[in-house]
This record gives structure tokens, C-alpha cells and sequence, in this order.
């Protein structure tokens, strides 16, 4: 068993929630936090992910072994980067400019958004995953280890020990994890790529992968 | 607190293509769109509602305009949008466009505020996308100052100030129906009841089930306003016909068509068969297939969320306009009476 036990969500908009209750079903301590008091959000954290504790962003993040990000990454480069200081993070955002419009920092950039968040978090150490299942569907879509309709999730980071944390993490809420090498292969998993937006097995997974690296 | 069951049909005005698969004019999609509001009220579908777009595949930016014309022709059935893009819109214009409309229907008019999942309203009135909730937040904020009736004194950041501003036409029996249409942020749902408006559960991809949590959060945040309890309502797209092969072999297609353009646009991926008879499936968002088929679904959804209220999206970019007239026919004569009887029964 991993050494994570609690998790800190940011974000209380489509995604935020949904990845809070999968957190929680698969047995982690839970608190979320949006832009406001943690009153403002007690209401939403009761009835739609009991059991998750809202709080402000600054108290989640200091208690927790694992944080996720899950605001709209326009409203990114206003977060503190010194409130993630020292922590593990898992980038669940991702750059939409058709759905989302345009954002300055991420705007014709050659890196993939989750190195940009990560430059911007010098002193954290990203992880993208949980960012190319549709909310919508990242409930329903998880299966037990062993199924053989298992669906995948991508985990990319530059950091091997970390990125296999939140493999762990991706298999226990019921996913399993694909580790990609790096946060630069990560781009395989953004809006435009193979994967993004479609329940896939590993090996469907895999095959969207080499397929498209096949062409590149 | 209980509202009476309200059966609907909305469209995007998709645009129609002929018996040969060629498109027809945005202007004659636009004039059939008229059509199916007279026959739906004639078949005995409850409201009528027209969700604004601004593309090729949905010519239909002023549904307003469509309405009026609709309710001109009719007695009974209610009009409204489904949904309007308030954002990019002015909160004063739409209240005078809709108070006109509920003045030409003799009270008839509804309007959704909401999103939808047009994004192409931003770059044609010049707005950022990425500004959409400091919009939609302030805009809202208005617009209920605005059914309020009477002098309208206000102040924002995005829209130049009203002071104590008369804004017309008045409407003759207090406000007319404003609704929220919400997909999946709890926050919205929130700030729906925050207004005393009513809810809207977009529901387009996955199970609507898992929408549940929404209708509670919904009664329980308009007590913590001190707000009158509120109708809450369902949108889903689906396509009625004689039988499920029938409803599916002329919807898929045209699905499969309209799914794979804005997966090229937004960078997501292209539907399967496989997901697609998913979503038709108990557990998903579409409502395809014989009267009996459709019925079923929607009385089970309405009743798993609270809901009194179920708007079908009917249509598809390339149908015909046959196709589509026999799905307000059947959804009127066929789906409503056994929805109906399908909740009377199992109360």
C-alpha cells in the first residue's frame, strides 16, 4: 500500500467533485476547496460528496499527502505557487482553448500544458493524470482490478517514485494506470490527442499511443 | 411541494436536409421550425422551446423572433428558449425580448439561461471564453433584478449601470418563468436556487442518475435562501420513431456526423457504435426509440430525480423534415400519454 492516505482537491466546479467521491470510495481521507470559505461550499460537499471535508484551500493543502488540481486552468496563473510548495500534485487540467478560450500562459506554447504547470511549480512535483476522462463518464467507467473491460488512465511525470504514487492512486479508485515517462509525453493525453476524452482498455490505450507516435 | 408533470420538446433549429439528403435553406429550416411548434401543440406537447446557435448545422441565433411567431399561431402551449446564451447576450434586451414574447402569448413565455454547449456566440459578439462565469454571474444578477418589475437600479463591472432605469414592457401577472440550465457544477446549481430561479438538468453524456445529488442540493440550498421551492426540469437529446431500429437507423448517422465535427474542433474522441448504444442504453443520456422505449426511460429518470418536468431535444442536422414532424407526432400522441400513465401508476 502507498503512504498516501489524504488528499486535497481544488477546484468544486464539474471536475473537482467527481474526483473527491472516486477519492473517498476508494478509501482516502478527502477535503476540497474552491475559491471561497469553506462555509460556501458545505452545502455542495454534504449533499453531493458526503464524507469529503470542505476547507480552505491553504488548510486542505498543508494536510494532505497528495494534492489534485481540478480549477479551470484559466484561472491557474492566479493560484499561489507558494501554497503548493513542497507537494506532490496531480495536474487534472487541461488547456481547451475551443471550449474554454484562450489563456496567455499556455497560448502557442511547444511544451505540454502540465510542463508549464509545473514550471510555474518549481517547488512541487507534477503529475498529469485524471485530466482525459470526461467527468461525465469517470464514475461509471471504473472497474475492479482484474476486469477485463478495465478502463485506462494516463499517468505522465518526470519523476518515476512520484508518478508510480499516483499510478497506485489511479489503480485503488479503479483505473488502470498507464505510466508515460515523462510530463512532456503527457501530451499524448490533452484535448487533440489519441486518448483524450475516451474510455479506453490498456491495450486499446496503448494502441491509440503507438499509433499516433507511429505517425509523428 | 409538488408542480404538475410538464412534457416538452426543444430544438437547436437543426438544420434539415431534404429527401435526397440535400440541405435545405437555413430560411426553410426556419420556417419548418414554425411548423413543428403549431403541430406540437396540436399533438399535446406542453412547451416548446428553442435553444439559440449560431452555425451552419443550427442556423438559429434569433429563436426569440421564432417563438413569436410560433405563439402567434398557437393558444395553449408554453414558449421559451432552451437555452439563451445570457453571457453574450444583454440581460435588459433579452428581458424586453422575452417580456414582449410573454406579451404576444398571453403568458405563455419561459427563458433558460444557460451556456449550452454553444461556444460560438463569444467570438461573434466579441466575448472571451475564458471570462464566460464572471459573465454569466453578473448577468444573472441582473436579469433577476430585472424580473422584479418596476425601476431597475443597479451596478456591475461588465455592463454600464442602471439608475432606477423603467424597463418595459411591463409584464400583466408578475414574472414570467425563469429557469437555470446547469450540466455538471454543483456551484450552478447553487446560485440557481441563490435566484428562486427554477432548474434545468442538461443531461447529454452518461447517466442521469448520477444528476440525483443535484435535485436535493437544489430544494436544500432554496430553504437555505428562504426561497420558495422551484420546478426542476430535464433536458436530453433523443429521436422518436415507429420502432428502436427505426429511431436508431435514422439517428446514428446523423449522431455520429455531428459528434465526429465537433470532436474534430474540440480535440476529443470520435464516438463508437459501441459508445453511442451506451448512452441509448439505461444508463445513458440518449432517448432514442419507439414511443414505448422513450416513454419508459423518461418516466424512470424523471421520477430517480425529483423531476416534474422532461424536455426532449428532438432533431439532428441532416434529418428530414418527415422524420422529425413524425417524432413530434409520435412524442405528443404516443410518448406523453403513457409517461403520464407510467407516473400515475407507479406514485
Amino acid at each position: 500500500m502507498s503512504g498516501v492516505q489524504r488528499i486535497a482537491v481544488l477546484g468544486a466546479g464539474h471536475v473537482g467533485p467527481v474526483i473527491a467521491r472516486l477519492a473517498l470510495d476508494a478509501g482516502f481521507e478527502v477535503a476540497i476547496a474552491a475559491s471561497g470559505s469553506p462555509e460556501s461550499l458545505e452545502l455542495i460537499t454534504q449533499v453531493v460528496m458526503p464524507g469529503v471535508q470542505a476547507r480552505w484551500a491553504a488548510d486542505a493543502v498543508a494536510a494532505a499527502d497528495v494534492v489534485v488540481l481540478a480549477i479551470p486552468l484559466h484561472r491557474f496563473p492566479a493560484l499561489d505557487p507558494g501554497l503548493l510548495e513542497g507537494k506532490l500534485v496531480v495536474d487534472a487540467m487541461n488547456y481547451w482553448a475551443p471550449a474554454d478560450g484562450a489563456a496567455p500562459m499556455f497560448q502557442g506554447q511547444e511544451l505540454s500544458s502540465s510542463e508549464i504547470v509545473q514550471r510555474r511549480l518549481p517547488q512541487s512535483t507534477v503529475i498529469k493524470s485524471l485530466n482525459q476522462i470526461a467527468y461525465q463518464d469517470l464514475e461509471d467507467g471504473r472497474r475492479p482490478a482484474g476486469s477485463p473491460d478495465r478502463h485506462a488512465i494516463g499517468v505522465a511525470g518526470d519523476d518515476p517514485a512520484a508518478a508510480k504514487l499516483i499510478g497506485e492512486i489511479v489503480d485503488r479508485v479503479g483505473y488502470d494506470p498507464v505510466l508515460l515517462g515523462s510530463l512532456r509525453a503527457g501530451r499524448v493525453l490533452q484535448p487533440g490527442g489519441p486518448v483524450f476524452g475516451a474510455l479506453l482498455t490498456r491495450s486499446q490505450f496503448e494502441q491509440a499511443i503507438h499509433a499516433t507516435v507511429g505517425q509523428a | 411541494m409538488t408542480f404538475p408533470l410538464v412534457l416538452g420538446l426543444d430544438t437547436f433549429g437543426d438544420h434539415e436536409h431534404d429527401s435526397l439528403d440535400r440541405p435545405l435553406s437555413h430560411a426553410q429550416t426556419i420556417r419548418n421550425v414554425v411548423e413543428e411548434g403549431v403541430l406540437a401543440e396540436q399533438v399535446g406537447v406542453d412547451f416548446f422551446g428553442i435553444g439559440e446557435h449560431h452555425t451552419d448545422d443550427f442556423p438559429m441565433p434569433a429563436a426569440d423572433v421564432v417563438l413569436a411567431s410560433i405563439a402567434a399561431r398557437t393558444k395553449r402551449i408554453h414558449v421559451g428558449s432552451a437555452v439563451t446564451v445570457l453571457s453574450s447576450d444583454d440581460p435588459v434586451r433579452v428581458f424586453q425580448r422575452f417580456s414582449t414574447l410573454n406579451a404576444i402569448s398571453n403568458g405563455r413565455a419561459e427563458v433558460i439561461l444557460g451556456r449550452g454547449s454553444s461556444i460560438d456566440s463569444f467570438p461573434l459578439f466579441g466575448y472571451d471564453l475564458a471570462d464566460y462565469e464572471d459573465l454569466f454571474e453578473e448577468k444573472v444578477n441582473l436579469f433577476a433584478e430585472l424580473q422584479k418589475g418596476g425601476p431597475v437600479t443597479w451596478q456591475g463591472n461588465l455592463r454600464p449601470s442602471l439608475n432606477n432605469q423603467d424597463v418595459v414592457p411591463h409584464t400583466e401577472a408578475g414574472p414570467f418563468p425563469a429557469w437555470i440550465g446547469v450540466g455538471g457544477s454543483p456551484q450552478s446549481v447553487v446560485r440557481a436556487a441563490r435566484y428562486g430561479f427554477s432548474l434545468m438538468l442538461a443531461i447529454i453524456g452518461g447517466s442521469p442518475a448520477r444528476f440525483r445529488p443535484f435535485s436535493q442540493l437544489f430544494l436544500l440550498a432554496l430553504e437555505k435562501f428562504g426561497r420558495e421551492p422551484q420546478p426542476i426540469g430535464v433536458h436530453s437529446p433523443g429521436h422518436v420513431a415507429a420502432t428502436d431500429e427505426k429511431a436508431l437507423e435514422e439517428f446514428w448517422p446523423r449522431w455520429l456526423h455531428i459528434i465526429t465535427k465537433m470532436s474534430k474542433v474540440r480535440g476529443f474522441a470520435i464516438p463508437t457504435k459501441e459508445s453511442f448504444m451506451f448512452e441509448v442504453g439505461p444508463r445513458g443520456a440518449l432517448f432514442i426509440g419507439s414511443p414505448e422505449t422513450v416513454a419508459q426511460k423518461i418516466a424512470a429518470n424523471l421520477k430517480t430525480l425529483g423531476a416534474n418536468r422532461f424536455d426532449l431535444k428532438f432533431g439532428m442536422p441532416g434529418l428530414s423534415p418527415d422524420s422529425v414532424m413524425s417524432n413530434i407526432e409520435l412524442y405528443g400522441t404516443k410518448v406523453i400519454p403513457r409517461v403520464r400513465e407510467l407516473l400515475a401508476t407507479k406514485a
